[in-house]
């Protein structure tokens, strides 16, 4: 039996049909075609799911596409809209803070969030707020390095 | 892994969610944050026929305070909340930091207070700050209304009083007393994991400094969050120093009885009610 949900995503709104246990992640990538969003460990873990829900960053593998219905959503997608890179994901470019990329899309989206009520965190704070994504190649002292770019650039 | 099918029920009323819990009982199964309960569908671990999201049940997210002076928490009420409510900060500190050492602030975005209370881990930080706190909670169901102690709605491993057909629907917890300090420590290998053992402690001073009263609820150490009684009687009278800390942690580690290995984790409590208790008391005076 499939639910009707009707969501806003980036700013564009969809209708679908969508069976209950269809995990929010895969209705992303999978309905909506949004790819950008990355399916790591399915059990809330890695982080690499992140995206915003009504403005709070979420796991997505830990929420059903049936329960967003009136939602509003923003993912990695909706980050850079034009295709225009934000201030951070050109830091990140910048200080090598991404090997393979897979985390990158959470580790983004969170640190978007993050940094709109935090203007100026410090070391351990930046380090806290990364703390629930999992990279397994870069290491997270060059995502530590371009936050601090940013924020020094804002300041 | 992705969940097992299961029929889907979002009731907006309390009314309509405690209608679906006694038409389904055991086959139903209450989503609210999801944080935990969402793992073990993936996992199939659980595989309930009906899932009841009360998620749109506006009157369980609620934090007030009540004519007495208690903070009365719907159930509902998010991890980040209260992490962050000035309510919550200012009256029930520990209520905050014990929130703080849960998972990940997405994690606390979503993860409910009634959430982590139902799902009764007994490594998890809020229903041992809850039983530290005389909190007491509210069930609702069909049949009526009923509230029970923090301290005997855990009942073993992932167990709690709750009948098939009841929700948890609301946390009171009583106004602070004067000169109270409170703390929680706790020993986690990774941050944001469950930690292996911790302890949420409060301890209250005379004007003259000497502990009136104390609460000692370990988690990690057992079952369910264990609330140990008799070194709580050991510190009244006392300035609650190092020399009686120490020994304090060591009585709470004799009440427990933690999984394997079950040395190192008594170990683990004795020392950590005992650092818990000291902060507690500088908190205090």
């Amino acid at each position: 039996m499939s639910e009707a949900v009707s969501v806003e995503v980036n700013g564009r709104r969809y209708e679908r049909a969508v069976e209950p246990r269809t995990l929010l992640v895969d209705f992303l990538r999978h309905d909506l075609d949004l790819h950008g969003t990355h399916v790591g460990c399915e059990h809330g873990v890695c982080g690499a799911c992140t995206i915003e829900l009504d403005g709070a960053p979420v796991r997505s593998c830990l929420l059903f596409a049936v329960q967003v219905d009136g939602c509003r959503i923003t993912t990695i997608e909706g980050i850079a809209p034009d295709g225009e890179l934000t201030a951070l994901q050109r830091a990140f470019q910048e200080a090598h803070a991404l090997q393979c990329g897979f985390c990158t899309p959470g580790i983004i989206v969170t640190l978007e969030a993050y940094l709109r009520t935090h203007p100026q965190p410090d070391d351990d704070e930046i380090r806290a707020a990364l703390a629930g994504h999992l990279c397994r190649c870069t290491g997270y002292q060059p995502m530590l390095t371009a936050v601090r770019a940013v924020t020094n650039s804002q300041g | 892994m992705k969940p097992a099918a299961f029929a889907y029920a979002a009731p907006r009323t309390l009314d309509e969610a405690l209608a679906l819990l006694a038409e389904h009982g055991d086959e139903a199964k209450v989503l609210a944050g999801g944080q935990s309960l969402v793992p073990m569908l993936n996992f199939r671990l659980v595989r309930p026929a009906l899932l009841v999201d009360v998620n749109r049940v506006v009157e369980l997210g609620t934090v007030s305070t009540t004519a007495d002076g208690a903070l009365h928490l719907g159930a509902l009420v998010r991890t980040a909340t209260l992490e962050h409510a000035a309510t919550v900060r200012a009256g029930w500190p520990l209520l905050g930091d014990a929130a703080r050492l849960v998972g990940h602030p997405a994690i606390r975005n979503r993860g409910t207070v009634g959430g982590s209370a139902a799902h009764a881990d007994p490594h998890a930080e809020l229903p041992a700050a809850l039983v530290a706190l005389d909190a007491c909670f509210h069930l609702r169901s069909r049949r009526g209304a009923r509230t029970i102690a923090a301290d005997a709605f855990f009942t073993d491993y992932y167990a709690t009083a709750l009948a098939a057909d009841e929700l948890l629907v609301a946390i009171e917890v009583p106004p602070g007393t004067p000169r109270t300090g409170t703390a929680v420590v706790e020993h986690a290998r990774t941050h944001g994991d469950f930690a292996l053992a911790g302890a949420a402690v409060t301890v209250t001073l005379d004007a003259q400094a000497r502990c009136t009263g104390a609460a000692i609820a370990v988690f990690g150490g057992g079952a369910t969050p264990l609330r140990a009684y008799a070194a709580e009687r050991t510190l009244v009278g006392t300035t609650v120093d190092d020399d009686v800390a120490r020994p304090a942690g060591e009585l709470a580690a004799q009440a427990c009885d933690p999984p394997e290995p079950a040395d190192y984790r008594r170990a683990l409590v004795a020392e950590l009610v005992r650092r818990a208790l000291l902060v507690a008391r500088e908190r205090a005076a």
